[in-house]
Order: structure tokens, then sequence, then C-alpha cells
């Protein structure tokens, strides 16, 4: 008998699809079957069916999880007439499908967590098949709880009725799990013995006596304490050797956080988004959050629970925790039960463990967004990861395809088809921990889509540790693979913020700003104050910042002083010994100097995020030494945007041809007056003219319209947004939104470098 | 009245001529003088039965030398050449027993220097009771080599039962430095770069023989080598390298004079990297680290000796902070590239 069979493909399998199919079908009276394949899912119906009505009815009223990307319609021979609608067994083939991010607990089982006469009340791994984890606990594909760290929990008589009732939203939710079968979660004193009692009673006495508790959570370890006791936030600053670094806080639900912080509407969408991400918001004065949550800055990170367990706690704790990453000093996220004893037992007071474990590590996102709903991701991971983003239509297949992202907020990423996915934030690779994770996360996500390397693409950095793992990994690998491609680091900006906005390759050039601290450069030489015209294919600087000198390698980056000493000898090389002491008290002038003069660990760079140091020091902000990276620029953005107006006085970073002119710029700086705020103001404002006229000179001089903005520098809201204004509607503005434009977006753009220039 | 002209090397005193005989007779005869030296033929003959004695394998290094400055707090290129060699040589268990020594000399070179660096040289050698039993000498033109190169080669006989290497060395072992990191290259860099940091800094160069002499009777000793160019780091890479372990090192436990320590934070280098001339890096088994270390303690040249870490699987060198995380250590090169972005 002639039908149909609907091929679907996209984000189709784990998230209630085929019963939301089936379901369908009992309404519009269908008959046939629904199955998951390698390839999605497929529906396959008789030749009275109206297609039409099932592709809209797909569309519009398609589960939260899911995502189609496509559906094909074919003509399909039924060996015999279907009788009614059913789901059939799953074909195995070839597998091309997605994995699906966690997702924050759904409103309805919320409301069960909550119901003291649910099954499931309180109980901290509740979920369903529009909620849950995927990413973090799924082993292999298909996605099925035998592929998952669930395989070791058998289902109850209960849970398997809902398991395998179509009408039941955890139809084939595989995580499914309740107090009789599923998870549990205890909890341990530091030296790791039992503590016998309930535990959520017992972490919120914790927190009610300002203990410090780790929790193991869905994709990591945190730490959390009181967020409206600063005692008890200085005691886990103290511990972790944290003074400085911003702390994300975590409330109940929307309603508690309006009580301390600002929220317009597309912040309290996002908050409350699947995606439950880190939100930076403004935080409210007097509220009853601690003062040193974010130290020296005008934003603090807070989010909603993301999933049953923290829910309990923010639910019943009825006050703000602080919820940050459970690591050592150094170390990334701890992943298992042991390791966290080990390496938090002397920060945390308790743990709250389970048994569930961490197939993959994935931190908190951490996101903003403006007041026009623009989007932008600082930390891509829990929520987000593994989504994949869509080539566009003119690039080659790009199945095999492995980059390895940069060195410092490392994430890889991998093709796969028409896709790419990028992998979860995974930090600084100088860390040997972080290399494991690295180098086993790699191997999973190859695993996993079952991908056989055919192109590894790294930045060119001689001395990243994730170009010279690739080399390895190239050496060891079969013949089949292509020679490696090295891709510049901001190029491999720039392009990512193309793909990202589905640039086509026959779309041409576009310039670019790409701003950030460091990348290398051709010739040797060191970028990250780049004014580029470029394309997938190639790239030209065309200016940007001058160049300077800094003594003392990474050690530069770390010591804002240094950037200032840095531009002052560079820039006013006629001042004096005794105003350079002034400026710069107590530091070795004569021996800087002489290192400077014999380039002894001395590097001539071009970096925008250096320059940002030298002001920020010349104000005395965390001069002698950062904590965290971008610490002097993050407070001295916060310190700008603190200022209620600009000064009269006019600033200017003059512009010679296509560069900043800082030789002009510096004394005028250092003769302008005003409070640090209203300079400090002042300082983003003159750059962001500067920046704008670069742009205008550019674009007049190669009749391009389009500007990417990228580097990790534009995660600076202030200057982004005056940049924006001074260019108005001149350009066309390219921004990166769902990747960072940071070192973490690196690896997208390496993939779709590679993918154009290999075509040719 | 006129100054005394500066006697100075010419092209002559590598002609072969008088004036090269002189220069042999006058420095190099009177200060090196031994037996075999001085039967002034082509080629040491050396006494084979007396070497078999001691053992069944010969240890034979060769190194050359090139330093500027050539004279320095602590030593110079002399004693530079006897114990860089000696050391090498040392450190597969025997002791440096001869030595050959070639000068290339720049044309214009002070005799009164070339003389001091002689007399350094042979001060060395007798206090190591090393013999320099042939030599050569060969002057190039002005601008051809800068002052003094001196190549030196030594030979020495391996006890019975030592078989120190880098493919002994397995996970669990310990890691131990003979003494504080960097000395050599710290004090070469502030002279050579006109830094004028004042401070007491030394080179450290010194026999380490005495040192391997203490080791040699302790079981459970892996492998020793000398830490020079590329410090410490070069030298874990070399094991790691050729024995598939990874060495993780704990900044903490890692000695460092405050002067060295000032020198690598005013120009972010790290201790690890820089050169030594007389420090020795020993893995030994976990249960001889204890012996091994207050063996090199006793010692005028260990008595800063430390446990700066273990052998593990990672095959990758890495520094343990202060706090617990792990820093991954490549290969030291000349010219370090910043990577934070
Ligand atoms: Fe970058
Ligand atoms: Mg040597
Ligand atoms: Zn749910
Ligand atoms: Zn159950």
């Amino acid at each position: 008998m002639q039908g149909f069979e609907l091929q679907v493909k996209g984000k189709v399998q784990g998230v209630g699809f085929r019963p939301f199919v089936w379901q369908l079908a009992e309404r519009l009276q269908l008959k046939g079957e629904v199955l998951n394949c390698g390839e999605g899912v497929m529906i396959r119906v008789d030749q009275t069916a109206n297609l039409a009505l099932i592709k809209q009815a797909l569309q519009q009223q398609l589960p939260p999880l899911a995502r189609i990307d496509s559906i094909d319609v074919r003509s399909y021979d039924w060996p015999q007439p279907p009788a009614g609608f059913s789901i059939a067994v799953s074909q195995s083939s070839k597998m091309d499908t997605q994995v699906v991010p966690d997702a924050a607990t759904c409103p309805e089982c919320l409301a069960e967590l909550l119901d003291s006469t649910d099954r499931r009340h309180q109980y901290p791994f509740i979920n369903c098949t529009h909620c849950g984890p995927r990413f973090t606990l799924i082993e292999a594909l298909p996605y099925d709880r035998a592929n998952t760290v669930m395989k070791n929990f058998p289902l109850c008589p209960a849970c398997a009725a809902e398991f395998k009732n179509p009408a039941d939203r955890r139809y084939h939710a595989q995580p499914v799990a309740c107090e009789n079968c599923g998870p549990m979660v205890w909890m341990v004193n530091a030296a790791g013995e039992k503590i016998t009692e309930d535990w959520l009673t017992q972490t919120l006495a914790a927190l009610a006596q300002g203990q410090v508790v780790a929790i193991k959570s869905v994709g990591g370890f945190h730490l959390a304490c009181d967020a409206t006791n600063a005692a008890a936030v200085q005691l886990l600053r103290e511990r972790k050797r944290r003074q400085y670094k911003p702390l994300a806080v975590m409330a109940a639900n929307i309603d508690a956080v309006k009580q301390f912080a600002v929220v317009h509407a597309g912040q309290q969408a996002l908050l409350q988004s699947r995606i439950a991400p880190i939100v930076l918001l403004t935080p409210k004065a007097n509220s009853d959050i601690a003062q040193n949550l974010a130290p020296n800055l005008a934003e603090v990170g807070v989010m909603l629970p993301s999933n049953p367990l923290q829910h309990l706690i923010a639910h019943y704790f009825k006050k703000p925790v602080v919820m940050t990453s459970g690591n050592g000093s150094g170390l990334p996220p701890a992943l298992d039960n042991n390791t966290a004893l080990n390496q938090l037992s002397a920060i945390a007071d308790s743990f709250v463990l389970h048994n569930r474990s961490i197939v993959q590590r994935c931190d908190d996102s951490l996101m903003r967004v403006s007041e026009q709903g623009q989007v932008e991701v600082l930390r891509r991971s829990r929520g987000l990861t593994p989504d994949a983003l869509n080539l566009p239509e003119d690039f080659p297949d790009a199945e095999g395809y492995l980059a390895y992202g940069g060195d410092l907020k490392n994430a890889f990423a991998i093709g796969k088809g028409r896709q790419i996915i990028v992998s979860q934030y995974l930090g600084d690779l100088a860390n040997l921990e972080t290399q494991q994770q690295f180098k086993a996360a790699i191997a999973h996500y190859l695993n996993l889509y079952q991908l056989p390397v055919r192109q590894r693409v790294v930045d060119c950095h001689p001395g990243y540790f994730s170009r010279q793992r690739a080399l390895l990994d190239h050496q060891h690998s079969d013949s089949a693979e292509q020679p490696i491609v090295e891709v510049q680091h901001h190029h491999a900006h720039i392009a990512s913020c193309l793909v990202e906005n589905g640039w086509r390759a026959d779309q041409g050039q576009v310039l670019a700003l790409a701003l950030d601290g460091l990348g290398y450069g051709d010739h040797n030489e060191l970028w990250g104050g780049e004014l580029v015209v470029a394309d997938y294919q190639g790239y030209r600087v065309l200016g940007g910042l001058p160049a300077v000198t800094l003594v003392g390698g990474d050690t530069a980056a770390r010591q804002p002083w240094r950037s200032f000493y840095a531009h002052l000898r560079t820039f006013m090389p006629q001042l004096s010994e005794a105003k350079l002491n002034l400026l710069l008290p107590g530091k070795p002038l004569k021996q800087l100097d002489i290192s400077m003069a014999r380039g002894l660990n001395s590097h001539s760079v071009r970096s925008a995020g250096r320059l940002f140091d030298a002001v920020a020091a010349s104000l005395g902000i965390a001069a002698e030494q950062i904590e965290y990276e971008g610490q002097a620029a993050c407070e001295l953005e916060s310190l700008a945007s603190a200022a209620q107006r600009r000064l009269a006085t006019e600033l200017t970073i003059p512009v010679d041809g296509l560069s900043l002119n800082l030789a002009a710029f510096w004394p005028a700086w250092l003769q302008h007056k005003g409070s640090k705020a209203e300079r400090a103001y002042n300082f983003h404002l003159a750059l962001a003219v500067a920046l704008a006229e670069l742009v205008r000179r550019a674009k007049r001089q190669t009749q391009i319209n389009h500007l990417v903005l990228t580097g990790g520098v534009f995660h600076n809201a202030l200057l982004t947004s005056l940049l924006k204004a001074q260019l108005g509607s001149e350009c066309q503005l390219l921004e990166h939104q769902y990747y960072s434009c940071g070192d973490g977006g690196l690896a997208l753009g390496q993939i779709a470098i590679a993918l154009i220039q290999n075509e040719k | 009245m006129t100054d005394p002209v500066t006697e100075r090397v010419t092209l002559a005193h590598g002609s072969g001529g008088q004036s090269m005989q002189k220069l042999i007779d006058e420095l190099f005869m009177r200060h090196f003088k031994n037996d075999t030296l001085c039967q002034q033929e082509d080629q040491a003959r050396l006494p084979l039965k007396a070497l078999a004695e001691m053992g069944g394998e010969l240890a034979f290094s060769t190194d050359s030398f090139v330093i500027d400055p050539i004279e320095f707090p602590g030593g110079d290129i002399g004693k530079l050449a006897v114990y860089g060699t000696a050391n090498d040589v040392a450190m597969s268990g025997a002791k440096p027993l001869y030595l050959s020594c070639g000068f290339i000399l720049e044309e214009g070179l002070e005799l009164a220097t070339l003389a001091r660096i002689v007399v350094s040289m042979a001060n060395a050698a007798n206090e190591a009771g090393i013999q320099i039993v042939t030599g050569d000498t060969k002057v190039v033109p002005k601008g051809a080599a800068d002052k003094v190169f001196i190549n030196t080669s030594g030979i020495g006989v391996i006890p019975p039962g030592i078989q120190w290497g880098a493919k002994q060395i397995q996970p669990g072992d310990r890691i131990i430095i003979s003494g504080t990191l960097g000395d050599h290259g710290a004090t070469i860099l502030n002279l050579r770069e006109g830094l004028g940091l004042d401070g007491t800094m030394r080179s450290d160069c010194q026999h380490l023989y005495p040192l391997v002499e203490a080791l040699r009777p302790i079981a459970g000793v892996r492998a020793l080598r000398d830490a020079t160019r590329g410090g410490v780091n070069a030298v874990l890479h070399e094991f790691a390298k050729s024995s598939g372990c990874g060495f993780q090192i704990d900044e903490a436990a890692l000695p460092v004079t405050p002067e060295v320590r000032g020198i690598c934070e005013l120009l972010g280098l790290e201790a690890v990297n820089f050169a030594n001339e007389g420090k020795l890096v020993a893995v030994v088994a976990e249960q001889a680290a204890e012996a091994a270390l207050s063996a090199l303690r006793k010692l005028p040249g260990g008595t800063s000796a430390a446990l700066m870490g273990d052998v593990n699987s990672s095959g990758q060198v890495t520094i343990k902070n202060t706090f617990g995380g792990s820093r991954w250590l490549d290969l030291p090169t000349s010219e370090p590239m910043p990577r934070i972005c």
C-alpha cells in the first residue's frame, strides 16, 4: 500500500518527540507509525494523511526541548496497511542526531517537587521529557537509558509504567527516577563521615550558620554559602584564596531576584529559560545581599535554580545563596565525590553528595542581555552545550573536522555533517587537570558522534598546548587525515562571528575590529588591537593600535603596572626618571629599562587588553596583580559605568591614518582631570570615538559596509555600546551572541576557515 | 714613559712555530703538567689495566664551552670546561679521570686573561683529581671567535653494579635536586645584560662527583643528570622522553636564592629554566629518597638538596602550585612567547 515517510532531523530524540507525534496522530486520526532512527525521527503515514497539516503541527506544537532542522518527505510502501498509529522499535543505522543540552527543571516537575502529595515530593532528581540532564549523563548514542549513567538504576514498576505510556510526560524520559529506584543524596562532613540526618535539613542549617557547603550538581560541584551573610562570603573567599573573583548568586525565583537586583524583561526571560544561565544584573542599592560578592564590579551574576536539588535548597532556604564553581584554586571543578572530598576538604564544611555520575563537566553558562534584548554569552556551557550551529548554505560538509580552540577559556569544536558543535567551556589549558578534561572530552565527543577525524585545526601559537596536542594526535592518527590547518588567532575570532551570523562564503569581505589581550600574529608578531579586512579565505591588517614593548612575558598580563610602564616608556620617552618614579613608585625602573632595551623576555605587542590594563593601573585599579583574567579592565569598566555624566574636558585619542595615536593620548590622559569614575568613563568614550573614526576611514578606503566586532575586549559592555552609538547606522554590525567573542569562540572560527580554505 | 704593551694572542701563536711552542711550554705544560701530558706525544697513552680494575665500562663525554663573559663570580670558562665535562661523565656513576682539552683562541686575547683561565682549569682539575692528558690550540683571526672557546672530552670508569639511566625511572619515584636553582644562569644574565642587580649572585660551577660518590652505595637510585642549559626543566623533559613517565615538581619545594627569585620576578622568568653548572637532578625510588637526601646534604656541594617532586605516568612535565593545581611546563625555549590572551 502506498504512503509517505517524513524524515525529521534536528533535536528530536530524548525530548518527548515521539509521544508528541503519537498524540498528534491520535488527534488527527492518522494511521501509521513513528520511530527513532539514526538520522532523527521517522514518521510513516498512509496516503490519506494531510502532509501540510502534519508539517505545520510539527513545527508549531513542538515540545519545549525539541528543534526541527529539516523535514524530508518521501513515498513509502507499506507492506501491510497500518491499522492504527504506533510507536515502533528504534532502527539503529548511521548516527546523525543531536545530543540535547541539559535543561532546567520544567514548571510541571517543579510543582510536583514541592507538592507534598506527589510521589516525587522533594525528590532531588525529578525530571521529565521536557527537562533534566541530557548532555552530562549520555555515554553513547542512541539516547537510551542503557547508554546513560542511569543504566545503574533499574526502573521501579511505577516509573516503568510512566516510561512506557505515550500519554505520560515521562514517556521514554531516559533519566526518569524516583526515590524507590533512582539516585540518592546524602551528606558528609569535611572529614568524609556520613551525616545521618536528612541532607536538606542539614544543608539549610549549615547555610544558616554561615558555613560553606560543597554540592554535587549536574555538571560538576558547586560551593554554596548564604549570600546575605558577608562573613560567610568572606570565609569562602579566604578558603578559596579568591579575594576579588565575582561569585554567582542563586535565588529561588524571579521575585526573589527582584528583591536585590534590577531585572528587565529580556533578563527575566533569560533567567527563566531552559538554559537557566548566570545572568549579569545590576544589584539594587541597599538590598540584603552581601557587598563582597563582586568587589569593585557594577554587575553581579545571578541565576535561578537549574536542577531540582538546587530548587529544594533555594526554596526552603528562602534567601539568596552563593553558587560558585566547586574547584580548588587553580583546578577545574571537581566531578566525582572522591575528587571533591580531596580537593575541597579545606574549603567546604560539609558536602552534599549523590550517586549519579557526571559523564561530562558542564559549568554554569554566563550571559548578558541588553535592554534591547541582545544576548551575549561570556561562558558557554550548561544549557547551551552541545547545541549545534548550522553552517551557511555554501559551506562544504564539515564531517570529521576537529578544531582545538585556543589555550585560554578553551572550548574545542567538531564538525558533524553540515553542523558545527562547540564543546563546553573548559578553561585554561596551562592547568594539567584541565588538559586531562580537554583530552577526555575530545575523545568523548569523537566517540559519541562516531566521528573519524578527517581534519585537525589549530591556532598558530607555537607555545599553545592545544596546538602541540593536535600535532601529537595527528602523528598518532592514521594516514587518511589531511595535514593540520593552522589558523591565525584574530582571523579565527572574525570567522567565528561571521559563521554564527550565517555569513556565506560568497558574501565576501568584511571589516573587523579584533580587540583582545594577545594572539599570535604573522611574522612572529603578537597582535591584539587589529583593524582588519577579512573573509573566510584570508585577512589583511589595515591598522589599529600601535605596539608597545612589554617586559616579563605572561607576567605582564597579570601585573597591569607593567602595561602602564610599557605605554609610558613607548609613548612618552621624554618622561623624566623622577616623573616616572612618581607614576610607578617602588618599581625597579633601571632594570626594567635595561630589560626593555636588551629585549629580555620582552615582546612587542599590539594589545587593546593591555591598553585597558595600563589605563586601569594609571588610576590605581588592580595595578599590582590581578586575580582573574581581565580583572583590571572589568573594574575600570565598572568604575566608568558609575559615572553619571561626562566631563566638559575633551579627552581624545587622535587617529593617524588607520592607527590610534597613543603618543598624543598619553600626555593628555596624565593631565586629564576629574574623579576616577569620570576619567574612566572618558577613556571609554575617547576610545569608542577613535575606533569609530578608524572604522569610518577604513570603510571609505575599502567600500566595505559590514563590520565585525570581535575579541574578548568586546565583553566590555560600555565600550561596545559607546562604539555602537558612535557608529549609528553607518555600518552593518555583525556581533557574537551565543558564542563568546573571546577565546571560547575561537574553535568555531577555526573550523569555518579550514572548511573554506580546503575547498579551493 | 709608556705603558708596557699588553701581551696578546697573535696568529703566530697558532702557527706551529716558535711562539706556539713557547705558549704551550710556558702556559699549558706548566700548569697542567702530569706524566702522561709530559710525554708530549700526539696522543695520551692511558694504562688499560688500571682502568679495567675499576670496572667494565668506560664513560666518555665531550662538551664545548662558549660563554660571555668568560670570567664571572663563582668561576670562569676554564673551570666550567673542566667541571662541565667531568660532571657529564660523573652522572653515569663514574669518577672522571682524564680530560682532553682543545682551545680556540681569538687573535688579540690578552695573554694574562688566558693565563688566568688556564690556571683556573688546572686548579679545578687538581682539586677533582682529574688529569688533563692531551690538548690542542688554534688561533683564529679577530672576530672569527669570541675571546676563547674550549672543548673538553673526558673519561671515567663506571663501577660494577651501577646501571643508572633514564630508562630505569618508574612512576612513584621521587625527584631530588642537589641545591638551589638557576644560580649560574641568573649570574650570567645579570652580568651580560648589565642589569646591575646587586646582591651576592654567584655561579654554582662545581664538581659534582663527590655527590655522585655519596649516592652510589644507595640502592634505588634510578638516574642522575646535571641540570645545565635549559635548567631542571630541560632535564625533566629529557627524562620524560626516554622514560615515558611524567614528572611533577612542587613549586613550594624548589630551593631558590632570594637573588635568583628577584631576577625571575623582574623578568617573568622561571628558575626551573635557568642554567646551573653544579646541580644534579636525581631520580630515586621512593624508599631511597630519605637516604639520598641526607647523603647529599652532608656534603658541601649539597647542603641545600631538596625533594622537589614525584614521578607519575602522565608523560608530561608539570609544576604543582602552592594551592594544589598543576601547571604544564613546556620545553624551555630561548624565547618564550607569552600566551595569555
Ligand atoms: Fe583572543
Ligand atoms: Mg654538558
Ligand atoms: Zn520536567
Ligand atoms: Zn521509580
